[in-house]
């Protein structure tokens, strides 16, 4: 069968001739704006799920007045079927403190940070001691920026960029009214600019290949490519850098294990694809957008099962503040348990998908918002295997 | 600086508000009522509870009215198809997760959740009840606060009086998701805990989860007993906010109205806290002249200032566990309702001739943190427990309901003597600065032999509601016996809000300021913003409340507590003078350390 899925390597391709640090001395030769106009050029998107396009994320940040600015690197990978960035942070992490000290010359900020994953602790001390060295580089380069670490406790929400800011300033990790925006006010109210890990290692690659070769990739919506969590049903999980913008049936032919009958697209709070739709499924901000994760589920598996675990996990890891998500997500479970049980009828399945609708529009935050993408798309395509 | 003017629309109505205005205030001005439930004027914006969502033109998301602020030509619609359908599931959501035991809560009638439930018609419950039984265990530890986890929506209301308001964080959110929860330092009964049990918490919880622990069956039964002799005696501050439960607008006195109805309820004698507080002057009066005397002419170190008021018995259980190391600082003076308790159940029932194992004390209180204090073992003195019930202004208005009284068409009566006579000076303890006031107007006459120099006796630098108040007064021409005051500048300091008073107890530790006296309220506003007080409340309602304070203080015939016929009669045949054996021994106490956690 033929098969177009382009495997490409920007992330982890390590060059002996060009160091992640001469990438930066290259770049800081250039003015602010310049970067700036090239990331836009890009056509570089957020790769943490939102798909926020970098450019004028830095551009927002920049052009706030103060004196104080932060960088942050998102590295609180939770969502459940992502690990790549557990990957880069192992492999490449040169590149990402490029990437972060890259955005802080160009916003004006003189201080980064990563904020890494509770449960990527067993990172924390080799990570601290190639920050070190890589501190001291930009200290021997007079350029005044400092890279630190934070660790998180084990919160999902944390991740979610203004929960993950007030858990850095020491506080119940719980997500803030929007606006101001984090470009505005952000960490320590300051203004903010909060980049997913592999992102910044896009940024990093942007200012070392230039704009031009990194859009030859992707669509017109989907630029680039994307580091890729393979898991599941699947004889070669792992992680794959691919072109964005591919039909899914391509994906199933490269790591299905041949029974594929549904994917989950975006972790726990994406698209659940049933193999009907395979074929005209495309992977990208046209189609299915995805923080990295990718799920296979062969026919062995019960829809049932998948869709409880994730309700669990939502109810679980819900901050708790706001209605719609803290009691939605209750309600979804017990609904779905209820219908097994035979205690409410199917059509109770429609009462909850409205309630999914509120959820959408009127949690505070990503986490509430989102929960109805598995539970809509896994009832509509699996509805037999809910009920019976 | 003037700030810009913002145009938008809201339901197709055009206004111009001022930027940084929300979309909730924006529609109030309108006239567009949006509900809300975590929103408090007293409080910073949550946006937790999602009730006020409305539909902005061109937004993916219904915004939350209450935190989003407006901007140029937003258009706002706060009834839409998909506002009215999210609003009611969130309704839905909240009574889901509550226990709705309508008929049997407290606070059932004055329950904001009821009042939404039933506006939106909220008939057959559409989700599945999530109560869980271990959560219906009501937290009754305390002898001020009922916390009902089973009735809490979360709103957080509460956490953050306890934090922004009152700076003591008893309560906070623990855990997460489906567990979390409003709850005390490792989820330790109320009692055991840094609670000073204000109740502030009480008056913004919107629904029934936490109230008053209230007495109004142990107070019917006692009057009901024809072998009690029942007398009940009234704070300041109830007279000015009992109306308000009742059917009469805020800031109306009803004085004589609430006399009236306390005799028709069956209370033997009406009387009146009102005494007990000039006798609270006498002696915290001649407590800090002493102090000042001993430190400036005997430079007796051992003598602590400034002096701090000791009359708000949430403000001294937050000492207690804040300051422990500020103690001494505290008049040993009871406050007025303890005062009364132990002067009733001697020298009163003296004078009636009955005993005082056959008298009943019940006070109506502003106040939760009496309930507590009236339990404490230090107020004994009369060798039986001084104040046996302490009611709050709302249950007294639930008595005067039960007991069928048309409260509005009542006459005014006045209070039965003795221990019912009053003075503009002790009416004013009700409000912040009240009690400074008094002082002043007694002290300064005391010492100098002439009145304050305030026009009408009005002390102006210590009214109003600024958080903390500091004020100056020199004093001049002293009498020969306090001449070692002549030309001292007696410096005194005023905060209401425990949060505030931690902004000046640091201030005395770290030796900033060198005050002589202090007036410290727990609750915000003074007792006129007590946590018994009537719900709901607001800057503008404890605004009113204070107007009508300061205006019973006028039109009453004697404003100084040292002019109180009933004070002088009670130091000629009974006390002796201020600060002397048996002052000592009925008026007077001692605190206690207590720990953090």
């Amino acid at each position: 069968m033929e098969n177009n899925l382009k495997k490409v390597d920007i992330i982890f391709e390590v060059d002996e001739k060009v160091s992640p640090i001469s990438v930066l001395d290259k770049t800081l030769k250039r003015s602010p704006d310049e970067i700036i106009l090239d990331l836009i050029d890009s056509g570089l998107k957020g790769r943490g799920g939102a798909g926020f396009p970098t450019g004028l994320k830095w551009k927002f940040a920049r052009n706030e007045d103060g004196d104080t600015k932060y960088v942050i690197c998102n590295a609180d990978e939770g969502e459940p079927g992502t690990f790549k960035d557990r990957e880069i942070l192992d492999k490449v992490p040169e590149k990402i403190f490029v990437g972060i000290a890259i955005c802080g010359y160009v916003v004006g900020a003189k201080e980064g940070y990563i904020y890494l994953r509770g449960e990527y602790n067993f990172l924390l001390k080799t990570l601290q001691k190639k920050l070190d060295i890589f501190n001291n580089e930009l200290k021997q380069r007079n350029f005044d920026f400092n890279v630190y670490l934070k660790s998180g406790s084990g919160a999902y929400v944390c991740g979610e960029e203004s929960a993950l800011f007030e858990s850095m300033e020491g506080k119940r990790g719980e997500p803030r009214n929007k606006p101001p925006y984090p470009t505005v006010a952000g960490y320590n109210s300051k203004p903010t600019v909060i980049n997913n890990v592999e992102t910044l290692v896009y940024t990093t690659m942007i200012c070392h290949i230039g704009p031009e070769k990194f859009k030859a990739l992707g669509t017109t919506d989907s630029r680039g490519s994307k580091v890729f969590s393979v898991s599941g049903d699947t004889p070669i999980p792992g992680i794959y850098e691919l072109e964005l913008g591919m039909p899914l049936h391509e994906f199933v032919n490269e790591f299905g294990d041949g029974d594929a009958k549904a994917i989950q697209v975006g972790g726990a709070s994406g698209h659940c694809v049933p193999r009907k739709k395979f074929n005209d499924t495309i992977i990208g901000f046209e189609g299915i957008p995805t923080g990295g994760s990718m799920m296979i589920f062969n026919s062995t598996r019960s829809m049932y099962n998948v869709l409880h675990d994730y309700l669990e996990f939502f109810t679980e890891e819900s901050c708790g503040q706001c209605t719609p998500c803290r009691v939605g997500c209750q309600q979804l479970l017990k609904g779905i348990e209820a219908v097994k049980r035979g205690e409410r009828p199917p059509a109770y399945l429609e009462d909850l998908k409205k309630l999914t609708g509120t959820m959408k529009i009127a949690a505070k935050c990503g986490l509430g918002q989102s929960v109805g993408n598995p539970f809509n798309s896994i009832i509509d395509n699996f509805r037999e295997e809910i009920i019976y | 600086m003037s700030k810009y003017l913002v145009n938008l629309k809201i339901n197709n109505m055009p206004i111009a508000v001022e930027e940084g205005t929300t979309i909730l205030e924006a529609a109030r001005k309108l006239n567009f009522r949006i509900p809300t439930l975590c929103n408090h004027p007293d409080l910073t914006v949550a946006g937790n509870c999602r009730v006020c969502v409305v539909e902005v033109k061109g937004a993916r998301l219904l915004a939350a009215a209450c935190a989003t602020p407006v901007s140029e030509g937003m258009e706002v619609n706060t009834n839409s198809e998909k506002v009215r359908v999210s609003r009611k599931h969130i309704v839905e959501l909240l009574l889901s997760e509550h226990n709705a035991d309508c008929t049997k809560c407290f606070k059932n009638g004055h329950c904001e959740l009821q009042d939404l439930s039933s506006e939106y018609r909220i008939g057959d419950h559409v989700f599945m009840d999530l109560v869980s039984p271990e959560t219906k265990i009501q937290d009754i530890s305390s002898p001020s606060i009922v916390k009902d986890d089973s009735k809490c929506i979360r709103c957080q209301r509460c956490v953050r009086t306890c934090a922004e308001l009152q700076g003591v964080s008893a309560l906070a959110v623990v855990k997460k998701g489906d567990h979390q929860k409003i709850s005390t330092f490792l989820d330790k009964p109320m009692h055991e805990v840094v609670c000073t049990n204000c109740g502030q918490c009480i008056n913004r919880c919107p629904t029934g989860a936490l109230t008053e622990r209230n007495y109004i069956e142990e107070v019917w039964n006692a009057i009901y007993d024809p072998s009690k002799f029942v007398i009940v005696q009234t704070a300041p501050a109830t007279r000015i906010a009992l109306g308000e439960d009742l059917g009469i607008p805020v800031g109306q006195r009803v004085t004589g109205k609430m006399v009236t109805a306390l005799k028709k309820l069956g209370f033997n004698k009406v009387l009146d806290t009102d005494f007990t507080a000039d006798l609270t002057i006498m002696e915290e009066g001649t407590e800090l002249l002493t102090r000042l005397k001993k430190a400036l002419v005997d430079k007796d170190e051992t003598v602590v200032l400034p002096m701090m008021t000791s009359c708000s018995p949430g403000w001294i259980k937050f000492q207690e566990h804040m300051y422990p190391e500020l103690l001494g600082n505290l008049s040993t003076c009871k406050s007025p309702q303890q005062m009364f308790g132990a002067v009733a159940k001697t020298y009163y029932a003296d004078k009636i001739n009955i005993k005082a194992q056959d008298m009943t004390v019940v006070s109506i209180m502003p106040c939760v943190a009496k309930k507590f204090e009236c339990e404490r073992p230090e107020m004994r003195d009369s060798g039986y427990q001084d104040v046996d019930y302490v009611l709050t202004t709302r249950e007294l208005a639930m008595m005067i309901k039960q007991a069928g009284i048309d409260f509005n068409k009542l006459d005014d009566e006045h209070y039965d003597s003795i221990l019912g006579e009053s003075t503009g000076a002790a009416v004013i303890f009700g409000a912040t600065g009240g009690v400074m006031e008094a002082a002043l107007r007694t002290a300064y006459e005391i010492v100098t032999g002439r009145e304050v120099p305030f026009t009408n006796l009005n002390i102006k630098p210590v009214r109003g509601m600024d958080g903390i108040k500091e004020a100056s007064i020199k004093i001049k021409n002293v009498k020969p016996e306090w001449a070692f005051l002549e030309g001292v500048d007696l410096n005194v300091a005023i905060a209401h809000g425990l949060a505030n008073a931690r902004l000046l107890m640091e201030k005395v530790k770290s030796g900033e300021a060198s005050y002589h006296f202090i007036e410290i309220m727990g609750c915000p506003g003074g007792c006129l913003g007590g946590g018994g007080q009537p719900i709901p409340t607001s800057p503008e309602i404890r605004k009113k409340r204070a107007e009508a304070i300061y205006s019973e203080d006028e039109e009453m015939v004697i404003r100084k507590s040292h002019e109180n016929p009933e004070v002088t009669e009670i130091y000629k045949h009974f006390l002796g003078e201020p600060l002397g054996h048996k002052s000592h021994d009925l008026l007077h106490t001692h605190y206690k350390p207590r720990k953090r956690y």
